[in-house]
């Protein structure tokens, strides 16, 4: 592949589940894995005359969204059905928005490098409902209508993303964008972000550009998968086309699915009228009008955005974009690291205790670091301790997990646990006397540069350690000892 | 060549799309039918609407919201009880062949 100087193409269709608690135009509740067919109502189930009435809390969701995704706001949207059958959808048609999308021409944001950030344009954002499920056994397919009529948000982005990353980095930025929102748990495992992008590659060849047939690739339902689908599809499309040298045309776009298990795409066949949806205007449902103080209302729902804030504490709090990330990955962790911040803790050493004790302690209970029971205002004071050298730093996530289950401060549970580091150098001088007189070996060994010279200061120190039951500061330790050595 | 508005083709494509077996009688009958039926309506064109914004819907009203509240469902035992066939659980229908569906 390397002789060909190509460019790659991809533009990218995302479905998000909204997090309402009902379904898009019927009040049944969404339950993951319910009883198969037990949150079907006449609405979602298609029987004459059953009238769809839109959730307000969903068209405020995808307002929501679409304005954070800089999209200009339609002040006025209708729903269309899109016609298709298919044992999934029992009214034979899906409402959904056609010419009127909640928002268009929007731009989203994304990291690609350390500090650098792309902009993708979005091309549309909008609602509509979603199938239900099917199951295919030998014979015969089993059909579950409860996910039936569930809010959709389909975000729609130009072909802007020009490698598998840059791909998989953006639908991480948006399930981080919906999840700071409130607007979609965005949950991978429940198939709450749906992924289909179009890919193809223009290659520079004898002086001309030749553009491959685009691809849709259906049946992406992990940031792996779609990474892994992309990528592949591109040298697909190379070999294609070194082999055959088809084009793109009016026509000749292809749809393939994600095999994940052999992880290859592979060509669906699609009949031709496949794609005559026979849109119009639903008559069932009247336009939405969105004025001035609906979007002001829906609008104060936005919040400071998860790349926003990565930036802001790189830039303030001197983080690296690594830890910033991480801690942004979530938006009450996001809060609670600043708050802990803010009430005076080290912005290291507060981020260093949510990243490597918190989140620990937070997956094997399973909650957020910021539901662990400890207060933003304690953990600075935590933090505290271990820059004044009070506690050492293995002593700091012993207090740390003690406090999640505890009211008491962190210097009580210090001294309570006996973890108050010793730092009095008179008496940490007169340990370090008792163990060099006791060790007459080891002070040797130490001494002298030799192989054990490592080894015997590490057990000198060591010995240190244990009589103050470990809570001597173990810096001011290997002052005194070096000290010492030095002068016998 | 078929000069009517809808030709036997166009009729042929419709009932594909709406998943009815026509007969070829049928099939000519229609073309005829469907044609004069636009045929009558074309009678609007001669109405002036450059300056006219499409209608999105009859009835000058926007914007019938409901809160986002529960509301009981069927449950299973009603929902599958006027399906042809059903097991107790599911909807049956005839296997699905690959023919790609969905939103
Ligand atoms: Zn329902």
């Amino acid at each position: 592949m390397s002789e060909l100087d190509y460019k790659i193409i991809v533009g990218l269709e995302i479905h998000v589940q909204l997090a309402t608690r009902t379904k898009m135009f019927c009040g049944c509740e969404l339950v993951f894995a319910a009883e198969p067919n037990s949150r079907v109502c006449p609405v979602c189930l298609g029987l004459p005359g059953a009238l769809p009435v839109m959730n307000r809390q969903a068209v405020e969701f995808a307002i929501l969204t679409a304005s954070a995704l800089n999209c200009k706001i339609a002040e006025f949207t209708k729903w269309d059905r899109k016609s298709y059958y298919y044992p999934d959808l029992p009214k034979n048609y899906q409402i959904s928005q056609y010419d009127l999308p909640v928002g268009e021409n929007g731009f989203i944001e994304i990291p690609i490098a350390e500090g650098q950030t792309k902009k993708i344009r979005i091309l549309r954002v909008h609602l509509e409902e979603d199938a239900g499920k099917n199951l295919h056994g030998e014979n015969f397919s089993q059909v579950d209508l409860n996910r039936a009529g569930t809010p959709l948000m389909e975000i729609v982005t130009q072909p802007d993303m020009n490698s598998p990353q840059e791909v998989s980095t953006l639908a991480v930025e948006l399930q981080r964008i919906v999840r700071f929102l409130g607007a979609s748990e965005a949950d991978m495992q429940k198939g709450h972000m749906r992924f289909e992008p179009n890919v193809n590659v223009v290659i520079k060849k004898d002086g001309s550009e030749f553009k491959t047939p685009i691809t849709e690739i259906k049946n992406l339902n992990s940031f792996k998968a779609l990474e892994k689908g992309t990528a592949f599809e591109v040298k697909r499309q190379l070999n294609e086309f070194l082999d055959s040298g088809e084009v793109a045309k009016s026509g000749n776009k292809k749809t393939f699915g994600w095999d994940d298990t052999r992880g290859v795409t592979v060509l669906q066949r699609e009949k031709e009228e496949a794609h005559d949806y026979r849109y119009f205007p639903d008559p069932d449902l009247v336009p939405v009008v969105v004025n001035e103080k609906w979007l002001a209302d829906i609008k104060s729902g936005l919040c400071e955005l998860p790349l926003a804030m990565q930036k802001r504490f790189t830039a303030d709090y001197s983080l690296g974009d690594y830890d910033a990330g991480v801690l942004t990955a979530d938006k009450d962790t996001a809060l609670f690291f600043d708050n802990a911040v803010k009430a005076g803790g080290d912005a290291k050493r507060i981020c260093n205790f949510i990243t490597q004790t918190g989140l620990k302690i937070a997956n094997e209970k399973g909650c957020r670091v910021s539901e662990l029971g400890i207060s933003p205002q304690r953990l600075a004071e935590l933090a505290k301790l271990l820059d004044a050298g009070t506690v050492s730093a293995t002593a700091a996530a012993a207090i740390f997990e003690k406090m999640t289950q505890s009211d008491e401060m962190p210097q009580q549970i210090a001294e309570s646990l006996n973890l108050i580091q010793k730092s009095d150098a008179d008496e940490l001088k007169k340990i370090v006397d008792d163990v060099i007189t006791a060790n007459q070996q080891a002070v040797e060994d130490a001494k002298c540069d030799g192989k054990k010279t490592k080894k015997a200061y590490g057990f000198l120190m060591g010995q240190v350690m244990q009589k103050t039951k470990g809570t001597a500061n173990p810096q001011i330790v290997a002052k005194i000892m070096d000290e010492r050595l030095k002068s016998i | 060549m078929d000069k009517k508005k809808i030709n036997i083709e166009q009729v042929k494509q419709v009932a594909k799309l709406a998943r009815l077996n026509l007969s070829e009688a049928e099939i000519a009958q229609f073309s005829t039918q469907m044609s004069d039926i636009l045929q009558y309506v074309e009678k609007l064109d001669r109405l002036d609407t450059a300056n006219i914004e499409p209608l999105a819907h009859c009835l000058p009203v926007s914007n019938c919201l409901r809160e986002d509240i529960v509301k009981p469902s069927l449950g299973t035992e009603k929902t599958l009880a006027n399906a042809p066939d059903s097991d107790g659980q599911f909807f049956i229908v005839p296997k699905i062949l690959d023919e790609a569906g969905g939103p």
